[in-house]
């Protein structure tokens, strides 16, 4: 399928943008007439079909990608203004195109490529091109590595997006724990305490309860019903004068109200969800319950002599080793309030293995464990307390790879060329 | 003639040097020994300094100047130097004569609204456009500034007007200014030293009773009598005392022990012994405040005695600050680089007209921009070295480390190019960046301990470094490309060739304006080197303290902008797409982009949506961004309204820079 002009240019030939120039002067009828009648078609197809490649080889595709990516970085940023970090980073960096539309108004159009657009053709632009213009040749050997760093950093970058986990583990001193805590995701419990030495949890995610009406589950003798879903909430004691009803017919619902609020944007807060489920057994219904994380204890109910409890709690993953906090640290300078370090010293054990070690985990110093890293992220006003955050991240050593390549791939380049250039003009 | 354009060079470094050399011999201390005090060193913000480097900050604080004028000189007499209090001076005044501190202008206030708010408009001293109040002045609206700088502080930093950020100044520094009056003494007593005395003696016996407790024997109520007044002084010194002014006894111990004078009074209650500290310290208030050099200096003489077998490491620091501090190196800098860059100037504008003139300017430019490198590479290293840390710290050591970087880059070119440029780019360069350093140091102290996750020499070693090397490389190559514009339009140097004689002998005849843009090509890729790493380091440092390389944080965004203008530079030019003059208008505009992410994210906060929005900062890089805009546009002119080009009437096919003279059709 190829023309000759193609496999030239992939060879040592002029370079392809040049033979785009040349290439698209129209078949004349003369060479219609020699090459038959079924060829203009193959011909059409093959010309299309370079301009394809003409097109997703070509530098100008590069640097158009490129200023997008700027402008798209630009915007993004000041955007974190009024969207907030998180809100920011999925409307313009997460996806494929930036929508927009008036106040108030119900729909949106795109306006501009979103990140994984303009990082998505660049790295088929880079690949393309490297396929079809470089050769393997001693003095590319700069922008190989160059190139080839970047598209590590951008698959990694890809890679983390996809497959990251974020969660948090609060640890007061002397507390064990066998699990973290999602972020921003919430999940609702419900417990089986019937048996003594051991519960059964089936746990259902947020986004779950975002879409679905009703919840069954094998493990479960009855249905769950999502009756309201607050993505952001704020529960307070029920005050005397209220008129309207409780939004429960049962347990702290009874006492409470619960007040929908805007979903938030600022960095250091989250939203608190709060939701009123209904428990619907074969019999029946059971009421309902007003289910938040501003609500600390679980609320119980029996079914068929069986004793259950729901709570609505940030997600949780759990682990198979534990961590316990032997001691937090806040060191500050000495005659003032400036933090000099935050650490913890955390015991890990793990019972399959007997592993038992104790670790110091401080600013700039995580711990990585079994596919994890813990970073100390914050800690508790009264200095006994800890927040460690944890990722999960199988891709984090990309960037350390790629900037070593694209680090000596650019002083190889450079240094070519400047070694080059001082010798021209030593000769000249 | 020629043995005068030679030697001409060699004068003008023989001048600088010699202000050098005299601003780094040692100096003799006068009636006072000032000088001896100011090297004492204490504990302030977490670091060991020298009183010196307190009274700066303080009055840098209050009066956003280094020293205090005590005469009014109009300013076109510039030949007459107002007596005025060096920062020591202003700061023992303080503490030992308050009364005589009360009455100096030493309170800067310029906000219009906040002046009429507190009624001030007709009071205090102007100078140059500035007024300065007296404590006794502001006395009667203290409780009308406190009233208000509460309601301000009720408000996010971000979201404070200027007039609430200026009002919270101004009560900062009178609470500056009242800490620092009951740090060696309490305030208004005249014999200090005495008081302690007395409190010594009666020391013993207030502790038996202290000791003895509710079981009231009242043998010894006269000692407690005697030491009441005193201790609730104390109380209040240690209150409010505002550096740590006494060594722990034991030294060697952590360093936490250092105590304001109030304290370490307080504590000997329970000890039962005077610290030898508090007892020098009071010696010396006393002597000062009743006017008697030879005590005072007898009384800084023994604390050293006593201070130097014990804390020798800290005497050495507080030495070395105060050297430091006394040489502004940064400030020296600054003057030889305006000078350097008035003679490159003068070199370019007379290339055609004297070639010797030119070249003798050319020397002269270049010698004294590495006499003023040398000066700032000493500043810069003795910080260091102070600090113990790498060169970038904060914002304020960026400054200075971005014009370090441009400097020698500077020489670089110019020993390669000899045509003046990089002379002429890295006085401008030293110059303003030294001048951005001057302005941010008003903040106070510019050596604070590093917050915990920056606590890191590696990271601080590498990534920052490099990064602003980074920085540094894009303003270089904006600034070559300034000059490029302004040169071809407005004069016909690019098209010139370079003569031998000017060049270096091995740089083969070329064509000015196609070796400025040769200089822009490489130093873009040395920013495009430099930006990436950083970046990429600030990324893996991200990963190793926060858990995740790239968080879209408006600072990392900064960094990428920049890593991604270089890059569209660089496939700019390799794709044909731009040529000389369009190259030079892209570097013109990183200049922006670079700003932006120096300056302009860390105003994200504060900015667009807040009252605060134009801050002076803002206002100085919005000023920037438009003049850039308008250099650009100057880029963008015809080219036959260039100068250098209009001349020529057939370019020489392919070599002329950027001109896009349209070219015989292809046959």
């Amino acid at each position: 399928m190829k023309t000759p002009s193609t496999i030239q240019a992939k060879g040592r030939g002029p370079a392809p943008v040049k033979v785009s120039r040349q290439k698209p002067s129209p078949p004349t009828p003369s060479d219609a007439g020699r090459m038959g009648s079924s060829p203009p078609r193959e011909a059409m197809l093959d010309s299309a079909l370079t301009h394809l490649i003409n097109f997703f080889t070509s530098l100008k595709l590069t640097v158009v990608c490129l200023v997008l990516g700027l402008v798209l970085v630009f915007w993004g940023t000041l955007a974190q203004v009024d969207l907030g970090l998180y809100r920011a980073q999925n409307e313009f960096f997460r996806s494929f195109l930036i929508f927009w539309g008036p106040k108030g108004a119900g729909w949106k159009i795109p306006v501009f490529p979103g990140g994984y657009l303009v990082g998505g053709v660049l790295v088929i632009n880079l690949v393309a091109s490297h396929f079809r213009r470089f050769r393997f040749a001693s003095d590319k050997a700069g922008i190989w590595m160059v190139h080839l760093g970047l598209i590590l950093l951008l698959l990694g970058q890809l890679g983390t997006d996809l497959l990251s986990r974020e969660s948090g583990l609060h640890l007061r001193e002397g507390e064990t724990k066998n699990y973290s805590e999602a972020d921003r995701q919430a999940e609702l419990a419900v417990i089986d305490t019937t048996e003594p030495e051991m519960d059964k949890v089936v746990a259902i995610p947020q986004s779950i309860l975002m879409r679905r009406k009703e919840i069954h589950h094998r493990e479960l003798p009855f249905v769950v019903e999502i009756k309201k879903f607050f993505l952001n909430s704020e529960v307070q004691d029920r005050s005397a004068n209220t008129s309207s009803p409780p939004p429960s017919t049962q347990g702290i619902g009874l006492r409470a109200e619960v007040r929908e609020l805007p979903h938030t944007t600022e960095m250091d807060r989250r939203d608190v969800p709060s939701a009123i489920i209904g428990i619907v057994t074969p019999k029946g219904s059971l009421g309902t319950w007003l289910v938040s994380e501003y609500i600390d204890g679980p609320q119980g109910f029996t079914v068929d002599n069986r004793s259950y409890q729901v709570v609505m709690r940030p997600r949780r993953y759990y682990k198979p080793y534990s961590l316990q906090l032997r001691e937090f640290r806040h060191d500050v300078y000495p005659g003032t309030d400036i933090p000099k370090n935050f650490s913890s010293r955390v015991l890990l054990q793990r019972p399959d293995s007997g592993e038992s070690r104790e670790v110091l985990i401080y600013m700039n110093n995580p711990l990585r464990y079994a596919g994890e890293t813990y970073y100390q992220s914050s800690f508790d006003r009264d200095n006994k307390g800890t927040i460690l955050q944890v990722v999960h991240n199988p891709s984090w050593l990309t960037p350390y790879f790629s900037c070593v390549l694209v680090g000596l791939g650019l002083v190889v380049h450079f240094a070519m060329h400047l070694l080059g250039f001082t010798f021209k003009r030593r000769t000249a | 003639m020629k043995w005068f354009w030679k030697l001409l060079p060699w004068c003008f470094v023989a001048l600088f040097a010699a202000e050098i050399i005299a601003v780094m011999a040692p100096k003799k201390d006068k009636e006072y020994h000032v000088r001896e005090f100011a090297r004492l060193p204490v504990l302030l913000n977490g670091r060991i300094q020298p009183f010196d480097s307190v009274a700066r900050n303080s009055l840098l604080q209050i009066r956003s100047t280094g020293d205090l004028p005590l005469e009014q000189v109009p300013s076109w007499k510039f030949w007459h130097h107002p007596k005025k209090l060096k920062a020591t001076e202003w700061l023992l005044e303080v503490m030992t004569r308050p009364e005589t501190a009360d009455t100096r202008p030493a309170f800067l206030i310029h906000h219009s609204e906040l002046l009429g708010e507190l009624k001030l408009q007709d009071k205090g001293v102007e100078k140059s456009g500035l007024r300065y109040y007296t404590f006794n002045e502001l006395k009667p609206v203290l409780e009308v500034i406190s009233a208000q700088a509460e309601k301000a502080s009720e408000f996010k930093s971000e979201q404070q007007s200027t007039f609430q950020k200026q009002v919270l100044k101004l009560a900062n520094a009178l609470s500056l200014y009242q800490r620092l009056k009951v740090t060696l003494q309490p305030e208004g007593i005249d014999n200090f030293q005495r008081e302690v005395a007395i409190f010594k003696d009666n020391l013993g016996a207030a502790q038996a009773v202290a000791q003895a407790g509710d079981q009231g024997t009242n043998q010894n109520t006269a000692a407690i009598r005697k030491i009441a007044r005193p201790v609730k002084e104390f109380q209040t010194m240690a209150k409010f005392g505002y550096p740590l002014i006494i060594p722990p006894v034991a030294p060697g111990a952590s360093g936490g022990q250092w105590q304001n004078a109030g304290a370490a009074l307080l504590e000997s209650i329970r000890t039962g012994t005077i610290p030898p500290a508090s007892g020098s310290y009071a010696a010396m208030a006393t002597a000062y405040r009743q006017q008697k050099p030879g005590e005072f200096n007898q009384a800084v003489a023994q604390y050293r005695e006593w201070l130097a077998p014990r804390f020798d490491k800290e005497i050495r620091k507080g030495r070395a600050e105060f050297y430091f501090n006394d040489v502004k190196a940064f400030l020296h800098a600054t003057i030889i680089y305006i000078f350097a860059l008035v003679l490159a100037c003068g070199a370019i504008l007379t290339f055609t007209i004297g070639p010797s003139l030119s070249e003798s300017l050319r020397r002269s430019a270049f010698y004294l921009v590495i006499l003023a490198g040398i000066v700032h590479t000493f500043g810069l290293v003795f910080r260091m070295v102070l600090e113990g840390r790498p060169p970038v710290t904060n914002l304020y050591s960026s400054a200075i480390f971005i014009g370090w970087g441009t400097m020698v880059t500077g020489i670089i070119i110019e020993r390669i190019y000899r045509v003046g440029l990089g002379s002429l780019v890295a006085s401008i360069a030293g110059f303003v960046t030294l001048l951005i350093a001057h302005n941010l140091a008003v903040g106070g102290d510019t050596m604070e301990m590093l917050r915990a996750v920056l606590d890191t020499n590696f990271w601080l070693a590498t990534h920052v470094v490099v990064i602003t090397l980074g920085y540094a490389a894009t303003f270089f190559a904006g600034l070559l490309a300034i000059l490029y514009i302004f040169l071809g339009v407005f004069s016909p140097l690019l098209s010139q060739k370079l003569r031998p004689a000017a060049a270096a002998p091995s740089v083969a005849p070329v064509e000015f304006g196609k070796a400025l843009s040769r200089m822009v090509y490489g130093v873009v890729c040395f920013a495009t080197l430099f930006s990436f790493v950083g970046t990429v380091l600030g990324g893996i440092w991200a990963d190793q303290s926060w858990g995740r390389f790239w968080g879209w944080d408006p600072k990392e965004n900064g960094a990428l902008l920049i890593v991604l203008w270089n890059a569209i530079i660089l496939h700019a030019r390799w794709g044909g797409l731009v040529r000389d003059r369009g190259i030079m208008n892209l570097a013109v505009f990183g200049n922006i982009v670079t700003s932006f992410s120096w300056f302009g994210v860390n105003m994200l906060g504060i900015g667009l949506h807040s009252y605060g929005f134009m801050d002076a900062a803002f206002k100085w890089l919005m000023i920037f961004t438009a003049s850039q805009l308008a250099v650009i546009g100057v880029g963008l002119l015809p080219l036959n309204l260039w100068r250098s080009f209009r001349t020529r009437t057939v370019p020489p096919s392919g070599t002329n820079g950027g001109a896009r003279v349209p070219q015989p059709a292809a046959p």
